[in-house]
């Protein structure tokens, strides 16, 4: 028997009859067509279905839809401000070539959101841990911290855009002075290197 | 990648909540932050005919500290909220620090560290910790309440002490003495994302420079998280001293059971578990130290 939910996505509210089985990420691309929210793993592993509930980022997919029955949800879709304007964030992916297929990008622009919202100017680690749980196959990262990094400045500046203090500069430049980041060493392991030489104390 | 075909129950009470389950008997199960149990039934690895979610319950969400300074963690405490608790990060930080290095952060906005406790798997992260405080469980069944050593909780990968019909409400841990410090290692291939492959906690209480209590417990070496009070006895009643930790750790070590699976070999388990024994151990004589000062 379908439930009666209602879910106020990106500011307006959807009075809803849905399955009690169906998860988030499938109301919104199926029920609502909202399908910049993508499913990769459907497992909460990859983090491309991110979208944002009652202010913190959740995987879609293993967010039950009568659970955000009331809850608000920010998706990718609201992210822009409007019309053809693309959030500071997003602008700064196009700019710094942070996307290759795409797929992984909505829900890193989600997440970079919430960071952003938590901590408007995060260090290169902070920008790592705060997409942790996304998962790009095709750039390597250095780009998306960068782009990340590069929307953080504009953000801060009020700008709102690369209109600022960024005009003429590429997304690249907005990272200057960071340099590239060893991949081996980060998301990286929760502790060093298991040394059997080191001592103890 | 859909579920299958289940009825989802939200009930607004504790009572409610086991009632439906004692009902639906094997049929039943009960779900907090769903990060486990979703991707389990998605799996086929657990289909019931009815899941009993327990957001809605009022209060079970509440980070507690009674008169005593004793902490509670309510059943659908989120990872998040006790990562970001300020006064758990200030008197038990290595609390804090297992639940900020479990998954994600989207997971963590949703899984539960008594979620985390009831899925009893053997590398949990937040288990370690709260075993080595002496943490208890609140056991809600439909006619009875009671409580349980954590000890006595966990009973192989994926089985508990609980029965049918029963609800973990909260996980309880006694305060610390002034002088104590925790701390938990862990080691994973893939960072935070992955599940741990190996991981140690250690809990260091000093009095007059003497290590007056000590406890060690391990992760992801074992059936279940690990107690080894042969380690922390090498330390017991002794002055803090490097080659007792080292030890402390050989113990340890010994003390495990580890199997090979795709995280590492059974070898690199023994081998890095007791690495990140010494760690923990040294960390948690730091802390100890540090906060005896504080103290006197």
């Amino acid at each position: 028997m379908k439930v009666p939910i209602s879910l106020t996505v990106n500011g307006d509210t959807y009075d809803l009859a849905v399955d009690p089985w169906r998860t988030l990420a499938e109301v919104l691309r199926e029920d609502l067509g909202l399908t910049g929210t993508k499913v990769g793993c459907g497992h909460g592993d990859c983090g491309a279905c991110t979208v944002i509930l009652d202010g913190r980022p959740v995987v879609s997919c293993l967010t039950m839809a009568m659970d955000a029955n009331g809850r608000q949800v920010l998706t990718v879709e609201g992210l822009a401000p409007a019309g053809d304007e693309l959030h500071p964030i997003q602008k700064a992916f196009v700019e710094g070539a942070a996307i290759q297929c795409g797929f992984c990008t909505p829900g890193m622009e989600m997440s970079a959101y919430a960071l952003l919202q938590a901590n408007p100017q995060p260090s290169e680690e902070e920008i790592r841990r705060g997409l942790s749980g996304n998962l790009c196959r095709c750039t390597g990262y250095n780009k998306i911290i960068e782009a990340v990094n590069t929307a953080a400045g504009w953000m801060v500046e009020g700008a709102g855009g690369p209109g600022g203090r960024g005009t003429g500069s590429s997304a690249g430049e907005g990272a200057g002075g960071r340099g590239a980041v060893p991949l081996g060493n980060a998301p990286g392991c929760k502790d060093g290197p298991a040394d059997a030489g080191e001592g103890g104390a | 990648m859909m579920l299958p075909h289940i009825e989802y129950l939200l009930p607004e009470t504790l009572e409610e909540a086991c009632r439906l389950l004692a009902e639906a008997g094997d049929g039943g199960v009960v779900m907090a932050g769903g990060t486990d149990l979703l991707v389990k039934m998605k799996a086929g690895g657990v289909v019931p005919r009815l899941v009993v979610a327990l957001g809605r319950v009022p209060g079970l969400d509440r980070i507690a500290f009674s008169e005593q300074g004793d902490v509670s963690i309510g059943a659908t405490t989120r990872l998040a909220d006790v990562a970001g608790n300020e006064r758990i990060a200030y008197e038990l930080p290595a609390v804090a620090e297992a639940a900020a290095d479990t998954a994600t952060p989207q997971i963590r906005n949703m899984g539960t560290v008594v979620g985390n406790l009831c899925n009893a798997a053997p590398s949990a992260d937040n288990a370690p910790c709260l075993l080595a405080l002496e943490g208890s469980v609140s056991i809600q069944g439909p006619s009875s309440l009671r409580e349980l050593p954590l000890a006595e909780f966990f009973k192989g990968p994926g089985l508990t002490a609980l029965s049918c019909g029963e609800i973990v409400t909260r996980v309880v841990v006694p305060k610390v003495g002034r002088a104590s410090g925790l701390s938990y290692r862990s080691l994973s291939a893939r960072g935070r994302v992955d599940i741990a492959a190996a991981g140690a906690a250690a809990l260091v209480e000093l009095a007059d420079g003497v290590c007056c209590k000590v406890r060690v417990v391990l992760g992801g070496v074992a059936p279940v998280p690990l107690p080894v009070p042969e380690a922390a006895q090498v330390l017991e009643g002794t002055e803090p001293a490097a080659d007792r930790i080292v030890a402390a750790a050989a113990r340890a070590a010994a003390a495990c059971t580890p199997i090979s699976d795709v995280r590492a070999s059974a070898e690199y388990r023994r081998h890095v578990v007791e690495v990140l024994t010494r760690r923990a151990l040294a960390q948690a004589l730091e802390r100890a130290q540090a906060n005896a000062g504080r103290a006197s």
